[in-house]
């Protein structure tokens, strides 16, 4: 196990060593350095729409979830859920396309776009968390006197909460990755840089938009990894 | 107390009416155990759930301390009802301490005394809360869930218990040893309980009063020795089965059936004199005892006959020795186990208690059939 985990790390340092060679032979360096009040000022952008569209889906998304497994809505809340599954197959870029169609172009319709791609993983993963909550949790709360407020807040989303926070997870994912395609319709972001160097086809300046999207995905993973290790009570977290 | 009244369920279905509870009526005295029992579909556990109004009842009354629960509102009801399930149901987010403080808190207590009374209470059933106050349900095992389960439920000292198989999960060998801590804790506790079983042995072991249920009607509702003494009737008799006799042994303890004055003597006693001892008893057998009163052995009258010296020397081994507190079924299981007519009991220490012998429990079972008042063949006798 050792002598594997030093191969990992040796095989890891060329790896590095590497893509060092190659990122100074091809200019990138210099050319993130030549554009790096750009990239400072586009990953703002980007993250205003990816904080701002991702809280938005949350707010309403965990919402909407729990509404729709409450007992009073059983009757329509399967044929809802089918609503959204289908939803979630139209393509992000198609989203964002029909939402400028009618919010014009600018933050609006990037906001609206992102909004929508984020909240379904948000809306499905909370009504399927509370679901599984066993029936006899719900049953033994009841017979102990709790209120149906009480139930909810105490233990269905306690005992939804690692779904909930995966679901949550996956939509921010999903978030970040998309908004560079924000760029399109006038969103701004680090899809200036990516689609730009396309256009261009200037490599340096691609790289300068895409290096920052991947590290920003992958941080914001991170983040919610150890958010979801710490954060949710050990009683109910599979990963403690 | 529990009293039922009249007390209806019928579920509407589209394939029509199905009725679960048929005017049941019932009463549980106060501090006793009542088992629901029957086969599955019975109706047993709606009776029981709509005491706590899990199930809302058709029609019918139930009073708890003699008060009408109808005038209590849903919440206010089961908070003063200690409720526990077979899935035991501790939640699974918060640790031991948080769980059995649930109805404290919802009841308003202040912290510290619900938290104090969290300790004491794992400290009932024998475990250190030092150690399980912080831990989370699936770091315990079943057994020590179930207990807690059971703990829970008496958090905030209800009057009233309802129970709903609440050792049904649990392996046969841990089930046994929580019905007895759990029989000890209510020998003090004196709560009145409801409690549904299908297990015919832990009825006759945990209840005061059984009621056997058929297709939501009570078919019979009496204590345990007459259910298995004079079954009503032949689903009840069924129900209970053919070794109902048998299973009326658990009921008995040796205590109740062994022979006090049976002949003792010591080791030093000298064999004329024992043999003078069984002469006045009329005994064919003496146990022989130690310094400290603990039976050693038995002599016989035959082996005495023109033998002389001391008991050590003609004394034999004593097969077993039954404590004077186990039930008779232990008892004749060790009888049959060492094929011996009869055994000595041990008190707590060790001690010499009595005989017991076959014929002893025959007559004691045969006691309770010959002498049992036939009250429920004949409700009009006086």
């Amino acid at each position: 196990m050792t002598q594997s985990l030093g191969m990992g790390r040796i095989a890891s340092f060329f790896l590095v060593f590497a893509l060092g060679i190659w990122v100074s032979a091809s200019g990138l360096t210099e050319s993130i350095a030549m554009y790096w009040d750009d990239i400072v000022y586009l990953t703002k952008q980007h993250l205003v729409l990816v904080c701002s569209s991702g809280f938005a889906a949350i707010l309403i998304g965990v919402p909407v979830g729990v509404l729709l497994s409450r007992p009073s809505m059983e009757k329509y809340a399967e044929s809802i859920m089918q609503i959204f599954n289908v939803g979630t197959t139209i393509p992000t870029l198609a989203v964002v396309a029909l939402s400028m169609t009618i919010l014009g172009i600018g933050f609006p319709p990037a906001f609206f776009g992102l909004f929508v791609a984020s909240l379904l993983p948000i809306i499905r993963n909370t009504y399927a968390g509370l679901l599984t909550v066993p029936a006899h949790l719900k049953e033994a709360a009841t017979g102990m006197g709790m209120t149906r407020q009480q139930i909810l807040w105490r233990v269905e989303l306690p005992n939804a909460l690692y779904v909930i926070f995966s679901g949550i997870r996956t939509a921010l994912a999903i978030n970040v990755g998309t908004t560079p395609l924000a760029f399109l319709i006038g969103g701004g972001g680090l899809g200036e840089l990516i689609f730009t160097g396309i256009d261009l086809m200037d490599t340096g300046m691609l790289l300068a938009g895409a290096i920052p999207t991947a590290a920003l995905a992958v941080a914001v993973d991170f983040l919610m990894g150890q958010a979801q290790l710490r954060l949710i009570p050990k009683g109910v977290n599979p990963l403690r | 107390m529990i009293r039922l009244e009249d007390l209806t369920k019928i579920f509407r279905t589209p394939s029509g009416d199905i009725v679960a509870a048929d005017r049941v009526n019932m009463e549980v005295p106060e501090g006793e155990i009542c088992i629901l029992l029957g086969p599955s579909g019975c109706g047993k556990t709606t009776a029981l759930k709509m005491i706590n109004r899990l199930i809302p009842p058709t029609s019918g009354k139930i009073f708890i301390g003699g008060k009408d629960t109808s005038q209590l509102n849903d919440i206010e009801l089961r908070r003063n009802i200690g409720y526990v399930i077979q899935q035991i149901g501790l939640f699974p987010n918060m640790t031991i301490e948080e769980n059995i403080c649930v109805v404290p808190r919802l009841l308003q207590w202040d912290i510290k005394r619900a938290k104090t009374r969290a300790a004491e209470l794992l400290d009932l059933v024998g475990l250190d809360a030092r150690q399980y106050l912080k831990r989370y349900p699936k770091e315990l095992s079943g057994g020590q869930q179930q207990r807690v389960g059971v703990i829970r439920a008496l958090a905030a000292d209800p009057p009233v218990m309802l129970m709903d198989e609440p050792f049904g999960a649990i392996d046969p060998i841990n089930r046994e040893i929580i019905q007895d801590e759990f029989l000890k804790m209510q020998s003090e506790l004196k709560k009145t309980i409801m409690f549904v079983s299908h297990d015919i042995d832990e009825a006759v072991k945990m209840g005061d009063k059984i009621a056997i249920f058929r297709a939501g009607k009570i078919e019979q509702y009496a204590s345990p020795d007459q259910i298995l003494a004079h079954p009503e009737n032949a689903f009840v008799a069924d129900f209970v089965g053919t070794d109902r006799t048998l299973k009326r042994l658990r009921l008995l303890t040796a205590e109740e059936v062994a022979d006090r004055n049976a002949p003792i003597t010591s080791r030093s006693t000298k064999v004329e004199d024992a043999r003078q001892v069984l002469a006045a008893s009329k005994a064919r057998f003496a146990v022989v005892i130690d310094g400290e009163n603990r039976p050693v052995g038995f002599i016989t009258a035959d082996e005495m006959r023109g033998a002389s010296g001391t008991v050590r020397e003609l004394a034999n081994r004593l097969p077993a020795t039954v404590p004077i507190r186990a039930d008779l079924r232990a008892v004749v299981s060790e009888m049959f186990a060492h094929d011996t007519m009869w055994l000595a009991c041990t008190d707590d220490n060790g001690r010499y208690a009595g005989v017991i012998s076959q014929p002893d429990v025959t007559t004691a079972l045969r006691a309770t059939y010959a002498s049992a008042p036939d009250a429920a063949h004949d409700p009009g006798a006086p």
